[in-house]
């Protein structure tokens, strides 16, 4: 059996797995942008509770996904828990960090003279400082989901959804004939949806990103 | 800005002058022993700043940087909350109110214009409106009587992005948004202290007009003394920790500066800055004989003729100085008057200043220069002889009240010695 041909035969499992690979990113994606975009918020103004968003959300990082997901399983058992939480873990530094960076980088003299004309701190927040501060959040959001892509393919390994358990049987039955096809068909299928995914990002940007800051 | 009133009638009047005898629609200010101390610092930043600021006045607050006049400033809107002092705007105390509440009447403009670059013109000049409730048909017409103010046409500029405009037209938009919500005090912080030199004197006299116009309590924060003097009602002159060097008007300051500080900060060529302070509507205008280009040749040599003047200026369709032409160009000119005469370059408004007329007079090959009104039209001539005899007169006016109010010092300090 060819490559076509295995696709055209387990289409309904394949595009089921697609499904759920998606679907799991883009929940994920959504708690982890509202969570860090809140973290970054909450952390921008003081140095040290910035550092320590973004050293905490960095050594995350540095945890394997293999082993993150093992020290899951003990905790939270099999299934989607692990798959989630270990996303949102490894979301959120990106975001975290670029709120931070697009937060602090806005000029001073802007929120000075946001304060100066008579802003509260939450209109000053919502209307000067993250409209400004959004395109790096927008690019960290990007980033992340990129990373959660593949990283979503490794919850298959504690029982969770999405085309990682076609490269987990593909690996499994390794000699098999349609071994290779399995391996395939997962790895092109994460690559067709990172690239959808970023495609509606540059969408989103074109329309939530003012012209007055476009570049 | 008794100082001048009591000089001879033919002086001309003085930038100081002018908030007296109009309405003001600005509240006064007063500061009380305003005092801004930073933590961990054994010196205060500012240190106990009394001044009173009448309404519709227009008050620089002038000084090396690092004196702390920007922060006297910030204090006023509470930007920086002051440690000590009181601040009271016309009359009230507004010291401990909700300082969100105090800045929506204070309208700000900053260095650099401050506008919001992901809002368009109209969105920035909107946000004060917005944010005190007015109704939307009501802000649209007042972004389009801002834009209209500050001499940008709304059509063109209302939904540009800040990044599509000049320097100078942002910082107009900067003022616009700050008098958006026509507040009664304006606080500015060297709003031109980032935009080329030629479009500074533009923005400068626009203040002034506008300023002619709305009369608002202003307070202008800058490092260039030159700026001060131009556009101040009165100056205060800062030293470190924000003290008083000197509070008067500009003349004052340019004939009789209170120290050597003062008179380091005015610098040389006080004479010359004194121009700055004087308008060409206050001097002497002479009216010339002038022709249009409607006019024909045989009108505009009897004209010539009949004037007893070697000279005629050719006037436009709209009235506006076209060209010289002397009594050899007309001979030269075999009937078509296209290419006599020699084209006006250089003219001054009534608004403009002495020292702009004398510039223009200096380069002038007959020293002389014509005066034109708001739209280009013409109003009269400026020549050298003018300019000399004012100056002469103003400086006299000058020397003789500082003499007086030498005297009148002097008389006061006698009079606690006898008591």
């Amino acid at each position: 059996m060819n490559f076509w041909e295995y696709l055209g035969s387990r289409h309904q499992q394949l595009l089921a797995d697609v499904y759920q690979h998606a679907s799991a990113v883009f929940q994920c994606m959504v708690v982890a942008t509202v969570l860090g975009v809140v973290l970054g918020v909450v952390t921008y103004r003081s140095g040290w509770a910035g550092n320590l968003a973004t050293t905490t959300t960095a050594t995350l990082l540095t945890i394997p996904s293999l082993a993150m997901i093992g020290l899951l399983v003990p905790v939270v058992g099999l299934g989607v828990p692990p798959t989630v939480i270990a996303l949102i873990l490894y979301g959120l530094l990106p975001i975290v960090r670029n709120s931070i960076v697009g937060l602090r980088g806005v000029d001073p003299s802007l929120v000075d003279a946001a304060t100066g004309i008579g802003m509260s701190r939450l209109a000053r927040l919502l209307r000067v400082e993250l409209p400004l501060a959004w395109p790096p959040i927008l690019t960290g959001i990007r980033v992340s989901t990129q990373m959660l892509m593949g990283i979503a393919a490794i919850a298959a390994y504690a029982s969770g959804p999405g085309l990682g358990n076609e490269i987990f049987r593909g690996i499994a039955s390794l000699g098999s004939k349609n071994a290779l096809n399995q391996v395939l068909a997962g790895t092109l299928g994460i690559i067709v949806l990172a690239l959808l995914f970023d495609a509606v990002y540059v969408l989103i940007g074109r329309l939530t990103i003012p012209r007055g800051i476009r570049v | 800005m008794s100082e001048t009133s009591g000089t001879p009638s033919e002086q001309p009047r003085t930038v100081g002058d002018r908030s007296a005898e109009r309405a003001a629609t600005g509240a006064t200010i007063r500061l009380e022993s305003l005092t801004k101390r930073y933590p961990g610092s054994s010196d205060p930043a500012v240190d106990s700043v009394d001044m009173e600021i009448n309404a519709g006045e227009l008050v620089v607050l002038v000084g090396p940087s690092g004196c702390g006049k920007s922060t006297t400033l910030k204090m006023i809107n509470r930007l920086i909350e002051p440690t000590g002092g009181r601040i009271r705007i016309g009359g009230e105390d507004v010291t401990h109110m909700d300082p969100v509440k105090l800045r929506r009447k204070i309208g700000y403009a900053i260095q650099s214009s401050g506008l919001f670059p992901h809002m368009t013109v109209a969105q920035n000049i909107g946000l004060v409106p917005k944010m005190i409730g007015w109704p939307k048909a009501r802000i649209a017409a007042r972004i389009e009587e801002m834009l209209d103010l500050v001499g940008l046409d709304a059509g063109e500029f209302r939904g540009r992005y800040p990044r599509q405009l000049s320097g100078g037209q942002q910082q107009r938009v900067g003022v616009a948004r700050a008098l958006a919500a026509d507040p009664p005090v304006l606080l500015m912080d060297e709003p031109f202290g980032a935009v080329d030199p030629i479009t500074r004197d533009h923005l400068q006299d626009e203040l002034i007009r506008l300023q002619h116009e709305l009369h608002k309590t202003i307070v202008f924060v800058t490092h260039d003394f030159d700026e001060a003097i131009k556009l101040g009602d009165r100056i205060a002159v800062l030293r470190e920790r924000s003290h008083i060097a000197q509070f008067d008007t500009p003349e004052a300051i340019l004939t009789n500066p209170a120290d050597d500080f003062v008179s380091g900060f005015v610098g040389a060529g006080a004479a010359l800055k004194r121009l700055n302070l004087t308008r060409v509507r206050d001097v002497e205008i002479t009216d010339y004989p002038t022709v249009t280009v409607d006019d024909s040749l045989q009108e505009i040599v009897s004209r010539v003729r009949s004037s007893g003047t070697n000279e005629i200026l050719l006037l436009d369709r709209q009235g506006r100085p076209y060209k010289w032409l002397r009594r050899g160009d007309l001979m030269r000119a075999r009937g078509s008057l296209a290419r006599a005469g020699t084209p006006v370059h250089d003219t001054v408004t009534r608004d403009g200043t002495l020292r702009d007329a004398l510039e223009a007079v200096l380069i002038d090959n007959a020293g002389r220069v014509v005066v034109t009104g708001r739209r280009g039209e013409y109003t009269g001539v400026v020549d050298m002889a003018t300019l000399m005899n004012s100056v002469q007169e103003m400086l006299e006016a000058d020397r003789l009240d500082a003499m007086e109010h030498q005297h009148d010092l002097e008389g006061a300090a006698g009079g606690e010695g006898e008591a």
